[in-house]
């Protein structure tokens, strides 16, 4: 019994930490993955390079925060690096507004980097509105991972 | 006694005699009953126009045309017609014509049946590729004469067509067609180039919208319906988007910048622009009154999405909107007494609704999971708009009465967003 207990409880371990933590909102990345330095996928992975906000809102929250001040700290690192800050919106919504409203949400993100050192040149945005969702389907979950803004290197 | 069963749907009645009529904003009516008999002349261009003429009668849900196969009797349009023959298979109006290849035009006469009167003789020049507008000029002088209202079936609709690719994600185009679905043809190439918003200039010979083109920057573009180039219109420090003609050669747009939009307008012709709002909000959406001495407008800056008017130039801003709910997607109509936009109520939906300018009045006129971006027909009496049932249901475009009725699918020939609806014109 105490064998299989430690069986399962290794699987536990081996599957939380290896597991990527989108579902927390703000991919908070997985320190041991081998993405080479100052890429886009050690962005993605290490760092996290996506921000979720509330509907309608473009505020940012301590966990957008959180990522956020790691993506200064790498800017900080790779100083020929420059950013293009998407700005989306979930479906449930109208057109022409939510093209306003990502650029909004683009520019809260370029706004919050800015304020902790980052020249403002080296930041891009540009909004997508409702356009291009990066989950298809429905419902609130889904709708929530579509409320995002998006760094990717220009 | 004679049985005068229809004067329960005329709207007019006279004491000497009683011209048929159809309101068409009361609401649900039974549609009118109406003959057209085969047109004199060539068999073949009779035959299409007769065709097209019925389309558009019966798809404004107000008339319905009897079949061919009921009448007992001819018209001659140089005759009076044996009303007793039309009165026997409960016609109320009757169409004849002629086709006359050696004077290129077609005559027409509309009678009414109860009434023993003419009341309409008109002639149209017929070249050779302008049967379908013949048909159209035909079908709205029709509708002219039995709702007093102007017709539309000259009319031409942009819209942005979708495909999906095997992951499952769109390809737009902006296209264009007669608004019945014939003429199509699409002005963009097939690519994963985001276009949306595609809208008419007043002599729809050119229509601006939103494009991706240019990789990091979206603005709006001008695209000639004819040779199918484009370029970019104006200079603008951000994102422009939102555009709408007030004319030919000047435009309304929306510029987003820094977190916030604002208005501007454009002249074409030089590519001058002024911006009329000052938001540190989103002020989007503008839309002009027919007369051009007004703007409604989207903004959110009092909390919530709502509608604004202002004037022209953009002094005294007012909010119209105070009910429950998040408004939208607002334009004005062509006649200038009615604003439709989109509503959104948290837990019930989307809804494509109309008001006055000042707000008053408000009625739904189609509802769904996804409803949006309404346009107006020429005529103030009909609206389109884009409709989505559910997610992976797909999105189509849709007509509606304003008074709710007669709502129906536009035939595309894939999915099919963002319609916007030209006026109506002459046939050459």
């Amino acid at each position: 019994m105490k064998k299989i207990f430690g069986i399962v409880f290794l699987m536990l371990v081996v599957v939380l930490t290896s597991c990527q933590s989108r579902h927390n909102g703000h991919g908070s990345g997985n320190a041991s993955s081998s993405a080479a330095p100052g890429t886009q996928e050690d962005l993605e992975e290490n760092i996290g390079n996506f921000v979720l906000f509330e509907l309608n809102q473009s505020t940012l929250s301590s966990d957008a925060t959180a990522v956020l001040n790691r993506q200064v700290d790498w800017l900080n690192n790779y100083q020929y690096i420059n950013v293009l800050v998407e700005g989306h919106c979930d479906i449930r919504g109208t057109r022409e507004y939510n093209l306003a409203l990502g650029e909004r949400r683009a520019n809260a993100v370029k706004d919050y980097l800015v304020s902790r050192g980052i020249n403002s040149s080296r930041i891009s945005v540009i909004s997508y509105g409702k356009e291009r969702p990066v989950v298809l389907g429905s419902g609130p979950e889904v709708w929530a991972q579509n409320r995002r803004a998006v760094v990717v290197i220009n | 006694m004679k049985i005068r069963f229809f004067f329960l749907l005329l709207g007019m009645y006279n004491a000497t005699f009683a011209l048929t009529k159809v309101d068409i904003t009361r609401g649900h009516v039974e549609p009118l009953p109406i003959a057209i008999s085969d047109f004199l002349g060539d068999k073949h261009i009779a035959s299409e126009l007769r065709s097209i003429i019925i389309n558009d009668l019966e798809g404004t849900g107000l008339f319905r045309v009897i079949a061919r196969e009921a009448y007992i009797d001819e018209v001659n349009i140089d005759k009076t017609p044996t009303f007793a023959s039309w009165r026997q298979i409960n016609a109320t109006t009757l169409i004849g014509g002629s086709v006359s290849s050696k004077e290129r035009n077609v005559g027409f006469k509309v009678w009414d049946v109860f009434a023993q009167a003419e009341i309409s003789h008109e002639k149209i020049s017929l070249t050779n590729n302008n049967i379908r507008k013949v048909a159209h000029k035909v079908a709205d002088e029709i509708y002219k004469k039995l709702t007093g209202e102007d017709g539309y079936f000259n009319s031409q609709i942009s819209y942005v067509s979708l495909l999906k690719d095997d992951k499952g994600r769109y390809k737009r185009r902006i296209a264009v067609m007669d608004y019945d679905g014939h003429n199509h043809q699409f002005l963009t190439a097939m690519n994963n180039k985001i276009v949306l918003t595609p809208r008419f200039s007043p002599d729809a010979k050119n229509v601006l919208y939103l494009s991706y083109e240019n990789k990091l920057h979206p603005k709006v573009r001008e695209i000639n319906v004819n040779t199918k180039l484009s370029h970019e219109v104006g200079e603008f420090n951000g994102m422009s988007y939102a555009p709408r003609y007030v004319d030919d050669r000047h435009a309304l747009l929306a510029v987003a910048k820094n977190g916030a939009s604002n208005i501007h307008i454009l002249d074409l012709a030089t590519m001058k622009q002024e911006q009329i709002t000052f938001c540190s909000a989103i002020c989007t959406s503008p839309s002009a009154s027919p007369d051009k001495t007004k703007i409604v407008f989207n903004s959110d800056m009092g909390g919530t999405r709502q509608l604004y008017v202002m004037d022209y130039d953009g002094k005294h801003q007012e909010r119209i909107t105070f009910n429950h709910g998040y408004y939208s997607s607002p334009v004005w109509s062509p006649r200038g007494d009615l604003i439709a936009f989109t509503k959104m109520l948290p837990g019930k939906g989307f809804f494509i609704g109309v008001m006055r300018p000042d707000g008053s009045g408000e009625r739904v006129v189609a509802r769904g999971w996804l409803v949006d971006g309404a346009t107006w027909a020429p005529n103030g009496r009909v609206l389109m708009f884009e409709r989505e049932n559910g997610p992976d249901k797909g999105v189509g475009i849709y007509t509606v009465d304003i008074t709710g009725h007669n709502e129906r699918r536009i035939k595309t020939p894939y999915e099919a967003s963002d319609p916007y609806w030209s006026r109506n014109f002459d046939p050459e």
